[in-house]
Formats: structure tokens, C-alpha cells, sequence
């Protein structure tokens, strides 16, 4: 049994959700323009990750094997039907801002592949636990992308201007691309080669070797 | 086999887990629908002093939409009417009813709203009675995916736009749901809607030459989403149009509402 801190802490870098096992990269593109609305999906989604963790392992052993993955979304479904009516009721314009977003957390693999990989062999508090780690592991990727993609495309974190831009009579030219969404593909591939540079043991093994280009040999 | 695995005890896992949880998700949809409602509403008045340009941040919403006038049109005379309470109204409700709305045919239906209600609420800032600064009139209309809701503000012209905006709509985030892209919006103020009597303002493809003779009545449309900026443009048409608001417009400019 490993200790609860572990299981707090390792998913957070040494088995963070989106760097080693690339699990719910779509939202990370998508809602990673402004750190206020990443806030807020990486609230919604530790949350949910937590709790159906939770919901799940209390149930584990009652689940029948045949529809384990059916009874593993309708609890995960029902959880963000709440978070996003709650979002609706509370927070009307971050509400709109994520718009099906919200809704996609049900696909997100990751709260998926909790449930069937931890919570289905565990205990409910372990795997709250679990679900707080990766949906924590899942923010410290979402946030420093959107650090990134706010500060530097539009001069602004939070909102609040922090480098003036040229078109309001500042100094700093924005970067279009980082409010694009491919953007978020490439810092999340910079924080994985860093992250992969620290912890070597994460590397992969290659699966294949790319075979020699041997059409210009057999051209002469 | 395990009991838990017996078909019955999977029926009864499946039809219980069923029926808590439906109970909790309509518990929690019926508990926020009140403060839902009240944030509904409030963003559709914010939505309407956006679209006229007179929103300002950290001013409550309800302070500054007092200065707004809510009042009913007949779409069917073009003048003000008393038939129906604003604040019951409901114009989705309308254009389905048959006693509240009329068939378009095909070629009236620009938009593609199938039926038009009868009435309409229209905003209106009222600074002398009979003169009116800014006009907001609802549209709505169908994109690539779903009906987009907005609102088109006017000049006291009626033929200058003051700015537009939509509240509702279900296009491609990114593409078509550029619609809300706040530099795009900014494109439409000072566009003309009408040239000769006709409707001419209208999205087209790629960016507008600021030279060019029709530049007045261009706007840029939207990259990648074509079938959004087309939609766009029949349904800003369509409701400035003969079927939509120009009777009203012109029973305004001639002061006979």
C-alpha cells in the first residue's frame, strides 16, 4: 500500500496525466488562452476526477465486469451535468467562455482511466486522493500553457495587463499564435522534453527503428 | 461466476445507479434553475447594451440598462404595438405558434427561421420622446450548426450601424464562433445596411478593400467558417428586410409609429 502522500504527489510530475501518459490533451489546446477560464476547468476537472474516483470505489464492488465501463460513465456524466449546472448558476460568463468544454470533461481520458485503472481496485478515500493528484497534475500542465499563451499572446494575466501591447500605446508585439490553439500543442511538447530531460526514466523505448531510405542506393 | 456478475444483479446495479443519479442531476438542474434564469437574463441585457456600445464594466447591468426603452413592434404594420407585455413575451414561443406567427416561403426565408412571429421586442434609447439615439433590434437566424441569436443596433439613421452582437449560438468555437470575437465585432459600427432602399450589407469572403466603392456596406467574413459568415449575412438581411424591421425603420425615420 503506498502511502496517501504518494499518491497525492507522484501524478503531479513523476506520472503527471498529460506529460507521461499524454491522456486529455483536446481541452488542454482548447481552453488554455486565458488563465481565469484554465482555473476554472482545472477546478471542474479535479473535482470531477476526485469525486467519481470517489463514487466509483465506494460501489467497485458491486460493479457487475460486463458493464463496468457503462456504470463508470453514468456516474462520471452525472457529476459534470452537476459541475456544469452549477458553473451556469454561478458562473454565467466563464460558463459561456468553456461552453462544451465543460461537457467534454465526461470524454476526458483521464477521468476515465482513473476510475478503471485506481478506483476500481481501491478504496473511496485513496481514490479521492488519486483523483485530487491527477487533476492536479492535469492543472500544473493547463496553467503554465496558459501562463504562457496569456502572458505572451495577449500581454495579459488574469486579465490584468502586465506587458503592454502596441495597440494600446504599449511596447509588446502579441504573439497571434499562442491565442491559437496549436500553440498549446508545442509548449505541451516543451514541458514534456523538459520534464523527460530531468526524469530520464520516463523516456520510452523506442518501438520500432525507421529502416534505412534505400531508394537513392537502388536508383544508381 | 460471482454473484454480482448474475444477470439480475446486473439489471438491478444498472436500473438503481440509473435512478440515483438521474434524481441527483434533475435535483441539481431544478435547484439552480432560478439563479440560471436570473443569469440568463441579465446576460441577454448585457448582450443588448454590448451591441449598442454602451457597456461599461463595473457599472451594474440593471443601472445602465434604465436608460433603455423596452417596446413591442407589429412586424406585420411596422409600428409600435400594446397587444403583448415585453416582459412575458417570448419570441421563440411566438414563431412557433401558428395564431402568433407566419409561414415564410422559401424565398422570404433568408434565414431560415421557417415562421416569423408576429411581434417583436425591439430596444430603444429614448433621449427626447420621438427621438431615438440608438435602436436594437433582435435577429436570429441559422449558421453551420444551430441558430444564432443576436441583436443589431442602429444609429438614430436607421441605416448606421451602432455595433451587433450574438447571445446565443452553437457554432464551431474557433471558427464560426468567432461571431463573438470582440475585433470582428468591432468591423460592423459604422456599416451602412441600406443602398437605394434595398438591404446591401453583407459578410464576404477574405477581408474588405477600405477603398473599394462598396466598402461601406462590406464586412469581413469569417476564416474557416463560410457557411457561418453566409449565415450571418441572410440573417442580418432578412430582419432589416421587407419581412423583418424596415417598415418599422422607415415608420420611425417619417415618425409615423
Amino acid at each position: 500500500m503506498t502511502s496517501t502522500k504518494e499518491t497525492l504527489l507522484t501524478p503531479i510530475f513523476k506520472e503527471n496525466p498529460i506529460a507521461l501518459q499524454i491522456l486529455g490533451v483536446c481541452s488542454a489546446l482548447a481552453v488554455t488562452s486565458s488563465l481565469q477560464v484554465t482555473m476554472v476547468m482545472c477546478i471542474a476537472l479535479t473535482l470531477v476526477t476526485a469525486f467519481s474516483s470517489f463514487f466509483i470505489a465506494m460501489v467497485r464492488n458491486q460493479i457487475p465486469g460486463s458493464i463496468r465501463i457503462i456504470v463508470q460513465m453514468i456516474i462520471i456524466a452525472s457529476l459534470v451535468i452537476v459541475v456544469d449546472q452549477v458553473l451556469k448558476a454561478v458562473a454565467y460568463g466563464i460558463s459561456k467562455q468553456l461552453s462544451v468544454f465543460v461537457g467534454l470533461i465526461i470524454t476526458n481520458c483521464i477521468v476515465m482511466g482513473r476510475a478503471e485503472a485506481f478506483a476500481m481496485k481501491n478504496p473511496p478515500i485513496p481514490s479521492f486522493i488519486d483523483g485530487i493528484g491527477n487533476g492536479l497534475g492535469y492543472s500544473v500542465v493547463l496553467l503554465s500553457v496558459a501562463v504562457v499563451r496569456e502572458l505572451f499572446g495577449s500581454g495579459k494575466l488574469f486579465g490584468f495587463e502586465i506587458l503592454p501591447l502596441v495597440t494600446e500605446g504599449g511596447w509588446y508585439v502579441p504573439n497571434g499564435l499562442l491565442l491559437l490553439p496549436p500553440s498549446a500543442f508545442f509548449l505541451i511538447g516543451m514541458f514534456i522534453w523538459v520534464l523527460r530531460s530531468a526524469k530520464t526514466d520516463q523516456v520510452e523505448a523506442a518501438d520500432f527503428t525507421m529502416a534505412k531510405h534505400t531508394a537513392i542506393e537502388e536508383g544508381i | 461466476m460471482s454473484s454480482k456478475d448474475s444477470v439480475s444483479r446486473t439489471l438491478l446495479t444498472a436500473l438503481a445507479l440509473c435512478l440515483v443519479c438521474s434524481i441527483i442531476v434533475s435535483a441539481a438542474a431544478v435547484m439552480l434553475k432560478p439563479a440560471q434564469e436570473v443569469n440568463k437574463a441579465l446576460d441577454k441585457k448585457r448582450n443588448i447594451l454590448a451591441a449598442a456600445g454602451m457597456l461599461e464594466e463595473g457599472k451594474s447591468i440593471d443601472e445602465q440598462f434604465a436608460q433603455i426603452s423596452t417596446r413591442v413592434v407589429d412586424l406585420r404594420t411596422g409600428k409600435f404595438s400594446d397587444d403583448v407585455d415585453p416582459q412575458e413575451y417570448n419570441e421563440k414561443k411566438a414563431a412557433k405558434d401558428p395564431a402568433q406567427s407566419v409561414a415564410l416561403t422559401a424565398e422570404q426565408d433568408q434565414a431560415k427561421v421557417r415562421r416569423r412571429e408576429n411581434y417583436a421586442v425591439v430596444y430603444l434609447v429614448e433621449s427626447t420622446p420621438g427621438q431615438y439615439d440608438k435602436i436594437i433590434l433582435p435577429v436570429r437566424g441559422y449558421g453551420l450548426w444551430s441558430t444564432l441569436y443576436g441583436f443589431v443596433a442602429l444609429e438614430a439613421d436607421g441605416n448606421t450601424i451602432a455595433g451587433m452582437g450574438f447571445y446565443e449560438h452553437g457554432e464551431t468555437p474557433g471558427l464560426g464562433g468567432e461571431v463573438d470575437n470582440p475585433r470582428w465585432k468591432a468591423l460592423w459600427p459604422g456599416k451602412q445596411v441600406y443602398r437605394d432602399g434595398s438591404v446591401e450589407i453583407g459578410l464576404i469572403k477574405g477581408a474588405v478593400d477600405p477603398q473599394g466603392a462598396d466598402a461601406l456596406w462590406q464586412v469581413d467574413g469569417l476564416s474557416g467558417a463560410t457557411l457561418t459568415s453566409t449565415g450571418v449575412t441572410n440573417l442580418v438581411q432578412f430582419w432589416l428586410g421587407e419581412d423583418g424591421f424596415q417598415e418599422f425603420l422607415n415608420n420611425l425615420k417619417s415618425g409615423e409609429v
